[in-house]
């Protein structure tokens, strides 16, 4: 028997002997599950491809983003040493799309790090507790949720200043409401099944009980819900960087880049469909993504 | 001495208009080393007095005393020492996500003990699994498997009373007698007090010394598996809980 078997079979055991065994064995499980799903690789092989592009950029773009150029400005496809042609400036898009997927998923990041984790404190605290908690928060969330969610992140930038990280926090703002939302229900019919009770039986607090048995199921279906969100939540970004309330330029976020090209969108259609076909790869990967996880990461699923 | 002792014991779900009376004045008194049954068909009220009993139905008017603690609004921690539960379905009282390690580790550590290893190991060995489920997570395990580590799991705080609301009817009948047998083990080992809620007249007859029979909220009959056995049922509906059951 080779080494990879045993390492396999060691995984694969119904009988972990130890903590960590019990966690690497579960892990390995979750992987196979979703490697079995090959929509999902795909999508997972296209964030890894935005990841490694974001991280070496200025070995990858083969020319300066920035660099303007206005005796070589709108070139079509392919034209000499221009593989997705030039822009409004003579600037090259393939080497501005390769810096943009930084912006890209500097938002993402910063997004998915605050509008999930505002969500589930606020729905998780508001399902367990109950009573009047439960209505004021729940009656917050409610008026984030009343208004537009373009127009709402719209007076968040407009009262902070434009720019990008302005743009995130009111991207997150307005982005956490569903999440408390999803959280207070799982939270719902978690707080009342046996298991709650059997933990209240050894005097748990309300602290330990919210923290340790119930996020740990809420976090799955928020991390399904945010890699759903993900495309909406980058096309938001565009959508401020479209309206000159985003990345400001010559900054090359993918939105802007749109907004840009959209004035000769009719005789060179490639300046807006680059960052747009960009947008969408990236949005549908993260959906891909997600349908994944969620037959992974359920845990009623468990076989 | 007397484990448990229940008086005039009330409980009501909701308020108003929508309140439920699911338990009428309810009176009995478990001895210490005692195996306690209560009979009757769904709805009677008898898994709600063992909710009063452990605090989980906060509704509730009378007088519940454990072991000479009288029991108020809020219960101390001494109270879960003393008293601990398994619930009916072994499916939903597991949290999915936890190893038999972490399930029956984190009850250990809020319990105050530190020697939580040797305690883990002792206690899948005192409800008869091997370590070899020690690691296992819920989904890996069979009902009765389940069923025992939520009976490790009440047996963690070395409790004196142990709540029993219907533990084998969500089993297999060749399971069910495994577990009955166990809980039969357990209890002469340990000298624990069962107070154990069932509609299953033969269950309680195999586990039980004494029962109450309850019928829509109240304790009709108290008597004791002897009488049960020769059909000596006093009160009619007892008597026709009996004859249904054969």
């Amino acid at each position: 028997m080779s080494d990879r078997q045993t390492l396999r079979d060691w995984l694969l055991t119904e009988t972990p002997t130890s903590r960590r065994h019990a966690k690497l064995s579960a892990l390995y499980h979750g992987w196979l599950t979703f490697r079995s799903n090959s929509m999902a690789m795909l999508g997972l092989a296209i964030l890894v491809a935005l990841v490694l592009t974001a991280l070496f950029a200025p070995l990858l773009a083969p020319l300066d983003p920035f660099e303007q150029n206005l005796s070589q400005r709108l070139l079509p496809l392919g034209a000499e040493n221009h593989l997705f042609g030039t822009d409004s400036l003579g600037r090259d898009i393939l080497s501005r799309l390769i810096y943009g997927a930084r912006i890209t998923l500097y938002i993402v990041a910063l997004v998915a790090l605050i509008a999930p984790i505002v969500g589930l404190l606020v729905g998780t605290v508001s399902g367990y507790v109950g009573g009047w908690i439960d209505t004021v928060l729940m009656r917050v969330t409610d008026i984030f949720l009343a208004f537009p969610r373009l127009v709402l992140a719209l007076a968040f930038v407009a009262a902070l200043g434009a720019g990008i990280e302005n743009a995130v926090i009111a991207i997150s703002l307005t982005a956490w409401p569903p999440y408390a939302r999803i959280a207070r229900a799982e939270t719902l019919t978690i707080r009342s099944s046996d298991y709650i009770s059997a933990i209240k039986l050894q005097g748990a607090g309300p602290l330990r009980i919210i923290t340790k048995h119930i996020w740990p199921l809420c976090i799955s279906s928020l991390i399904v819900r945010v890699t759903l969100d993900m495309a909406g939540i980058i096309l938001a970004a565009a959508g401020l960087g479209f309206l000159g309330l985003g990345a400001q330029p010559p900054s090359p976020e993918w939105g802007a880049m749109i907004s840009e090209g959209r004035r000769f969108i009719l005789d060179h259609w490639w300046v807006a469909t680059m960052p747009g076909l960009a947008i969408f790869t990236v949005s549908l990967a993260f959906n891909l993504l997600g349908d994944g996880l969620r037959d992974v990461l359920d845990p009623k699923a468990g076989d | 001495m007397k484990m448990l002792e229940v008086k005039a014991l009330n409980v009501w779900f909701g308020a108003g208009r929508d309140r439920v009376d699911a338990v009428k004045g309810a009176n009995f008194t478990v001895e210490e080393g005692e195996s306690f049954g209560l009979v009757g068909e769904s709805g009677s009220g008898k898994s709600t007095i063992l909710r009063a009993i452990s605090g989980l139905a906060p509704q509730w008017s009378g007088g519940i005393n454990v072991n000479g603690m009288s029991l108020g609004r809020r219960r101390p921690n001494a109270f879960y020492k003393t008293v601990q539960m398994v619930f009916q379905d072994p499916y939903a009282s597991l949290h999915p996500r936890h190893s038999v390690d972490q399930v029956l580790g984190e009850t250990l550590y809020l319990h105050g003990f530190r020697d939580i290893d040797a305690r883990v190991v002792r206690l899948l060995d005192d409800v008869g699994l091997g370590q070899k489920f020690r690691f296992r997570y819920p989904h890996q395990l069979s009902g009765g498997q389940r069923q025992r580590v939520a009976i490790a799991r009440a047996l963690a705080p070395e409790p004196k009373l142990l709540l029993l609301d219907e533990p084998t009817s969500a089993l297999d009948v060749s399971v069910q007698a495994e577990v009955l047998n166990l809980l039969a083990d357990l209890r002469a080992d340990h000298g624990l007090t069962y107070l154990m809620v069932s509609h299953d007249l033969s269950v309680v007859s195999h586990v039980c010394d004494r029962l109450a029979v309850m019928k829509d909220g109240e304790i009709v009959e108290v008597m004791d598996v002897a009488a049960l056995r020769q059909m000596r049922a006093t009160h009619p509906y007892s008597q026709q809980l009996l004859q249904a059951s054969i």
